[in-house]
């Protein structure tokens, strides 16, 4: 049942809003909490989406700026919510992002902030980001807020021999894989944002109002004073990101890295952190590659020839399908919510022999996914848990990556980078197909 | 998002993307047939959409889908801006009913804009367009409609089978597993029970003024209420259907014996243990302490988001002394009760889980995501387990908090 005309509606979307990705993004700066400034629907709503991804307690303030207020302007309820909030949290620094609502009337956040004085006593600083959904996915809210807070805090001075590292939207447990390798090659590192504590943290005995952890405000501010910034994603815009504007306002140099997901895009990162520490791959990295690449060839006769549907924001896409086609799967069908015009060229980039047979698709939904992959004779998809609606319609099993995952525990634990992060993509992949074998066959092999 | 349960209808959220991708499926609410409510639609207004207006966009949606799905009825859910940007969703909604032939209906201030009452508010006015619509022929004169249950997890098929047993129609579940055509005639019922204190409350009060049918609030939840639900009915009924009491008792009884041996099970493991209670209505909050009570503990923390005055004086007779009573809380307020009172279970929704979590508390999701039924007798049964499952895992002992509670 594929559509003639393209549907003016979206069914069962692949993004979010742009706030979501500030909120994200925020709680991954220490100290700091996410003020959203527009209406309480907004704020309840991304905290249960979060939390549901996270199973962490994820706090949003909101202004509660409402379309009766529209009026006057929001400016009594943003200031009466950034002292609540103070007096509340005693937070170091509150990220504001606005909503639609004020958007649409053209509410000038900045001004507003620029005449606010702080009731108590206790300081704290600002740092705003203009995120209307009607204007990008929640991936581009996340950027625009890393931005933010490097264009609104970061100072430069003499040359610091450290390196900034702006990860894109990765799992807490890829944050933690990062700082590892960043360490072992000796390379003093700032991850913006760093939420790995933050959204996976441990059990307590004291109740902490602003989770502990996330990249100090300190940090953030030398930021302009480092030596390179390393930004992840292929798909990232060469104009407007957070390096972009250390490098035209400070010069610190900018680098843009894929995401590590697979052997060939690690060893392209690998290869870019020797070239910066000036020194080999540590020893238990090159390990892992080893045995990474031994376990492909034990079990390439179980993947080879499958084909696959990716879906889910853009970088992770292209990760997937580098690592997909360096396995022998054929990604079938990539596809995201997002609109960054740059999908098609980053998949083609890196897809190597498999090039030819991908459909890539930005701007996509479930729905239009559901009804395409039909046609495309795929045996897995693989992705976030929203498709789980379109793997249960076609019988497919649906191999669990990325954000959100609503319907399985770990999501915040999933490694998807690295030589480590790629044997455990590789287990699931194969282990899965050969599940999916098993129940299928009438015999019920016990060696497989 | 009261009206999402209806099954055949079409659900169109107008307005930016995010409105509508936060909730798609997010309820369990079942249908025994039709699940185009089950999908996600949204206009996805663009920055252009916003400049120029919606409206094209929204008739063309809504066309296309209407020729798509084929549904029965469509609801229309205005985000915050759609106000601002002047659409006039009425207009377009009346062109597309008008060109379609099904009816289109507008939902004015569904959740994304003010307060949740306003929202169930504007769900009831829409219902009541449709109510009215529809023949009443046949209808018996012991019949009721079922307000104010979504149907999570298959509640309203268990509650609709009580009746049924008792000898009563049901014309319509507004909104759990609902039908367009059956609230076309809902006005046929001779009874309206309803559910909760919040959502259909307005529905049902209009209903009695508009058609004069008189409505029992009711709660199925727990042994006393669920008890309570079925015998005021048939109180009701008692001149219409001879012998409807009896029968009425006879089935309560017969459902008490199936569960009551397990329930006394739980009990045993559960006497003496302490929870806090938050969660939206205030009626639902009545309901738990009673069923808490049942199972032998103790609530000593009751809250809920839309409680009105009235609700907590009651709450407060209901409890024992010494319990807080809290309204429209917030994170922190929670963690520091949970802290200071040493609970072993919090029932509340799902943004307060990992709180609980966090300090090493047993939760219970009462609110809307729930996939265990909790109403009715089985449903009681189910709450038992769920309670006994997690307070008493062996997990607690290996929190730092846990731990503290095992010394004291
Ligand atoms: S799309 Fe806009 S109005 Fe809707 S939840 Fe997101 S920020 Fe709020």
């Amino acid at each position: 049942m594929i559509a003639i005309e393209p549907l003016a509606a979206t069914r069962n979307a692949c993004k979010l809003c742009a706030p979501l990705g500030a909120c994200l993004a925020l709680r991954g700066v220490a100290g700091a909490v996410p003020f959203l400034h527009g209406s309480q629907g907004c704020a309840t709503y991304i905290r249960r989406y979060l939390i549901s991804h996270f199973r962490e307690p994820v706090d949003i303030a909101v202004s509660g700026f409402s379309e009766a207020t529209t009026v006057f302007g929001g400016g009594d309820n943003l200031r009466s919510g950034l002292n609540n909030l103070a007096r509340q949290y005693h937070p170091e620094l509150i990220g504001i992002a606005t909503t639609c609502l004020p958007e649409t009337i053209g509410e000038d956040v900045g001004h507003l902030l620029h005449d606010f004085h702080p009731e108590g006593d206790v300081p704290f600083r600002t740092v705003h980001v203009s995120t209307p959904s009607y204007r990008g996915t929640h991936v581009d809210g996340f950027h625009a807020t890393v931005k933010a807070l490097v264009e609104q805090l970061a100072q430069g001075g003499p040359v610091r021999g450290h390196i900034n590292v702006f990860p894109g939207m990765v799992s807490p447990a890829d944050l933690r894989y990062l700082k590892e390798v960043f360490a072992d090659f000796g390379l003093e590192a700032t991850l913006l944002p760093d939420y790995s504590e933050t959204l996976d943290g441990p059990q307590l005995e004291e109740y902490q109002n602003i989770p502990a952890g996330g990249t100090p405000v300190e940090s953030l501010r030398a930021m302009g004073r480092a030596r390179v910034s390393l930004e992840m994603g292929r798909t990232m815009a060469d104009a407007g990101t957070a390096a972009v504007s250390l490098e035209s306002k400070f010069g610190v140099a900018r680098r843009k890295l894929g995401w590590p997901v697979g052997v060939l895009e690690s060893d392209r990162f690998f290869a870019a952190l020797s070239e910066l520490a000036g020194r080999p791959i540590p020893e238990k990295h090159a390990k892992e590659r080893g045995r990474l690449v031994d376990s492909y060839v034990d079990a390439h006769k179980y993947v080879f020839g499958r084909r696959a549907v990716v879906f889910g924001e853009e970088d992770l896409v292209v990760g997937l399908t580098a690592f997909l086609a360096e396995i022998g799967v054929q990604p079938v069908l990539c596809a995201s919510g997002g609109e960054s015009g740059r999908l098609e060229e980053a998949v083609k980039a890196v897809a190597g022999d498999a090039v030819d047979g991908i459909v890539v698709k930005e701007g996509m939904d479930f729905a239009t996914m559901g009804e395409m992959a039909r046609g495309l004779a795929p045996d897995f998809l693989i992705g976030s848990s929203k498709g789980y609606s379109v793997a249960r319609e076609l019988d497919l099993p649906l191999i669990r990556v990325g954000f959100p995952i609503h319907d399985r525990i770990g999501g915040q634990r999933i490694l998807h980078l690295g030589y480590r992060g790629a044997q455990q993509l590789f287990d699931a992949v194969t282990n899965t197909l050969i599940e999916r074998a098993q129940e299928r066959s009438p015999v019920g092999y016990s060696y497989q | 998002m009261v009206l999402y349960p209806i099954a055949d209808a079409l659900h169109l959220v107008h307005g930016p993307l995010g409105c509508a991708a936060y909730t798609w499926d997010i309820r369990g609410a079942l249908s025994s047939g039709p699940q185009l409510h089950r999908l996600s639609f949204s206009t996805d207004l663009r920055e252009m959409d916003v400049i120029q207006g919606g409206e094209k966009k929204l008739a063309k949606a809504l066309c296309q889908l209407i020729d798509l799905h084929h549904p029965k009825a469509a609801f229309v859910y205005s985000t915050c801006i759609v106000g601002v940007i002047g659409d006039d969703v009425e207009a377009v909604c009346r062109q597309v009913s008008a060109l379609k032939g099904i009816p289109v209906l507008p939902v004015h201030s569904e959740g994304f804009k003010g307060t949740k009452r306003d929202g169930y508010r504007a769900a009831c006015e829409a219902l009541l367009q449709l109510v009215g619509t529809g023949s009443t022929e046949g209808i018996s004169p012991v019949s009721v409609n079922i307000l104010g249950d979504f149907n999570l997890a298959g509640e309203v098929w268990i509650i609709r089978d009580y009746f049924e047993k008792m000898g009563i129609e049901v014309v319509a579940t507004i909104t759990g597993d609902g039908r367009v055509d059956d609230i076309r005639r809902a006005h046929g019922a001779a009874l309206n029970l309803v559910q909760c204190s919040g959502s259909m409350m307005h529905l049902a009060k209009q209903l009695q003024e508009k058609r004069g049918i008189p409505f029992k609030r009711v709660s199925y939840f727990g042994i006393e209420d669920m008890a309570q639900a079925l015998y005021d009915t048939a109180g009701f009924f008692a001149d219409k259907s001879p012998g409807i009491v009896g029968r009425t008792a006879a089935l309560v009884s017969q459902e008490l014996s199936t569960i009551m041996p397990q329930i006394a099970q739980y009990r045993r493991k559960l006497e003496g243990r302490k929870a806090a209670v938050y969660v939206g209505g205030a009626f639902k909050a009545f309901s738990l302490v009673r069923a808490l009570r049942q199972l032998g503990m103790d609530t000593v923390m009751v809250g809920s988001q839309t409680g009105l005055r009235e609700d907590y004086e009651e709450l407060r007779e209901l409890c024992d002394e010494g319990t807080i009573i809290v309204d429209d809380s917030n994170p922190l307020e929670l963690s520091s009760f949970l802290q200071e009172k040493r609970v072993d279970l919090f029932i509340g929704g799902v943004k307060e889980r990992p709180i609980a979590y966090k300090l090493g508390v047993g939760f219970c999701d009462h609110n809307h995501e729930r996939k265990e039924p909790l109403a009715g007798f089985t449903g009681m049964l189910n709450f038992a387990r769920e309670v006994y499952n997690t307070v008493a895992s062996p997990v607690w002992r290996l929190t730092p908090r846990g731990a503290m509670r095992d010394r004291s």
